[in-house]
């Protein structure tokens, strides 16, 4: 697709899709006469209106029918909308089995998403080169020369999936989180079958800490300059000051560590977040109030979670944040890159999780639901596997929702995004006669660090080839490339 | 008529939710409805990697979906395995699948596709167009020659 240029100096450059992220988006480079790159954007080109679009229905619709926004990481939506009803329903102090169930459903997204991410849109780029041949660059080249770990990695995701199907009764869009509550537990036979492969699946994540903590520390020159730069991070955080995935308070942290606001009520998310509307994105930029739109953007995430956590509660993961934080004296860790590392250490995390709790006989617990006074809103925070996702509805008194709105995590990563690419843009394209397929994959490559979910702002059924123009500064195209 | 033997695996797909794209699981439902004893069916909105692992196990994979253009009422044909570069969680093709369980698993699994033509994807709505339950209907007939199970009565 090529962009109309206002400008006649410049060039515009435009990537869509994005390859290898989840959903459609595309990328403009916008250059001067002597090619150097004035602005670089990554847009988000579907809209989907689903916070319109549920408007009027029933709000115990909701934690099935949001999660319909993504077929990838339905698991977080569908566990947010719960807790969001929860509250409605007066139903948001769980029993401890129901707590645990639904704890069990969200390590397993997590494991299955950061596992998919790493070795099947990631790691080829790892493995291979950012500028490898591109017909080699891929799941199908990883497969081919490593083809024990694609397999890890299709086991993996397999593993957290049947995590999720053994707590929702479904792989994917499933329904076991009800409002106050679970409407299963896991059986003694569910347990066992999960146990069985347990002790495999923490020794691959061992293997796949390795592989990303080794790539960014052999690789630390390229990681230092590549897509760095340094921001504000946010996380839901537990009371102790652990890593929560499921709940607690608000957390963010400006570039040298300190804290910007602590243990916020996530039911207060609107006193100290709100979202800039730009016109050339679907997608908002959400921003931390007391510091404007200029310096209040942040970053979400594993590389933010890590950063933002006092400690992990599960032992290897620790030790494995603890040589994490080493390599920048316990400040925050700002590298575009060491998302990867940062990731796998969640992998690791998940599974202990999951291994801890299937261990635990209140999964097989009866007392699966509770209720208490009804609420006319209701609020739901969790951390999905791409960062902090906010669900938010109001309903009237015939239980119809009236307004919704949801910040999903890869939003708040759009300012983020949006930089990488820029000074990706800078520092590898500008000035260059010829832009390769090798130059644009490096945009990519930044972008991909996130795992955005672009599925999760809009949703188009269409496939689109990924088609590159480059134009002259009279408005020519002078180079194309498309890639299917 | 190709009779199809074997350890067989029905992987219907597509959104219910979009109209005749839920072709390929209601597809898979109906037959599931006949509990065949060599037929195990699988229902999902999408083909994801770990279905490579599971083709592995059988003898024969049918893949079902919607087709938005393809021949009436369906169309039935042979999948080969392809080294597919554009790779993505939210769309990999019945082909790539194939590559993947053949590379990584070693899979001598033979592999179908079924497409059935739908004729509206442009709205919401968990229900199919007069001519796509027409054309579901047809595909039902057709496998059930092609396993030798013409006897079976499908439930509605």
């Amino acid at each position: 697709m090529v962009a109309s240029n206002t400008n006649p100096k410049s060039k515009r450059i435009v990537i869509q899709p994005v390859t290898r992220v989840e959903g459609h988006g595309k990328v403009t480079i916008l250059l001067d006469e002597n090619n150097k790159v004035k602005q670089a954007r990554l847009h988000i080109v579907e809209f989907r209106g689903f916070e319109r679009f549920i408007q009027g229905r029933p709000f115990w619709e909701m934690p099935v029918v949001v999660q319909r926004l993504c077929g990838i990481c339905p698991v977080s939506h569908h566990l947010c909308a719960a807790k969001a009803i929860d509250q409605i329903v007066g139903g948001e102090n769980l029993t401890p089995p129901a707590e645990k169930l639904r704890r069990l459903m969200h390590y397993g997204q997590t494991f299955q998403s950061h596992s998919l991410h790493f070795f099947h849109l990631a790691s080829p780029d790892l493995l291979f080169g950012f500028n490898a041949d591109p017909s080699i660059r891929n799941i199908i080249g990883v497969a081919a020369e490593y083809p024990e770990l694609a397999k890890q990695g299709i086991l993996m995701r397999k593993f957290g999936q049947e995590v999720i199907k053994a707590t929702s009764g479904k792989k994917i869009h499933g329904t076991g989180a009800i409002p106050g509550g679970m409407n299963k537990n896991l059986s003694i036979h569910e347990r066992d079958e999960l146990l069985k492969d347990i002790d495999q699946m923490v020794q691959w994540s061992h293997g796949a800490l390795n592989i990303a903590k080794n790539y960014t520390l052999e690789h630390m020159d390229t990681a230092l300059e590549f897509g760095t730069f340094e921001s504000n991070h946010m996380s839901i955080i537990r009371e102790d000051g652990a890593m929560d995935l499921y709940n607690g308070g608000l957390r963010a942290i400006d570039k040298d560590g300190n804290k910007i606001f602590d243990h916020v009520d996530n039911q207060k998310y609107t006193d100290i977040i709100a979202e800039e509307v730009k016109n050339w994105s679907y997608m908002k930029f959400p921003f931390i109030k007391s510091i404007g739109t200029e310096n209040g953007w942040y970053r979400v995430g594993p590389l933010s979670r890590v950063n933002t956590c006092d400690f992990i509660d599960t032992p290897e993961a620790e030790a494995a944040r603890i040589e994490f934080k080493d390599i920048t004296g316990g400040k925050p860790n700002h590298l575009t890159l060491a998302y990867h590392w940062a990731r796998m250490i969640e992998v690791l995390h998940s599974i202990e999780k999951i291994k801890e709790l299937l261990h635990d006989p209140d999964l097989q617990g009866k007392d699966l639901v509770t209720k208490g006074d009804r609420r006319d809103e209701g609020i739901g925070v969790i951390e999905a596997p791409r960062g902090t996702l906010f669900h938010h509805y109001k309903v009237n008194k015939d239980d119809q929702v009236t307004m919704c709105n949801l910040i999903v995590s890869t939003t708040s990563n759009n300012e983020a995004m949006n930089r990488a690419v820029q000074k990706v843009a800078e520092d590898h394209l500008s000035g260059q006669p010829e832009i390769t397929e090798g130059m644009l994959n490096h945009v990519e490559v930044a972008t991909r660090a996130y795992d955005p979910c672009l599925s999760c702002a809009t949703h188009d059924m269409a496939q689109m080839p990924l088609k590159v123009t480059l134009l002259n500064v009279d408005g020519q195209v002078i180079d194309e490339r498309i890639k299917q | 008529m190709k009779r199809i033997n074997g350890k067989i695996l029905l992987i219907g797909y597509g959104n219910p939710g979009r109209l005749d794209d839920g072709l390929g699981p209601a597809f898979a439902s109906k037959i599931s409805m006949m509990r065949l004893n060599n037929v195990t069916v699988e229902i999902g909105y999408q083909l994801a990697v770990e279905h490579a692992e599971m083709i592995s196990n059988y003898d024969v994979v049918i893949f079902a979906d919607a087709s938005v253009s393809g021949s009436e009422p369906y169309q039935f044909t042979d999948v080969e395995p392809t080294l597919d570069a554009s790779f993505s969680t939210h769309s990999v093709s019945p082909s790539s699948i194939m590559g993947l369980a053949q590379n990584i698993f070693h899979a001598k699994t033979e592999a179908y596709l079924l497409t059935i033509r739908g004729y509206e994807f442009d709205d919401f709505g968990e229900r199919l167009s007069p001519q796509a339950t027409e054309n579901l209907h047809s595909g039902i007939h057709f496998l059930k020659s092609a396993l030798g199970t013409t006897s079976y009565e499908v439930k509605s």
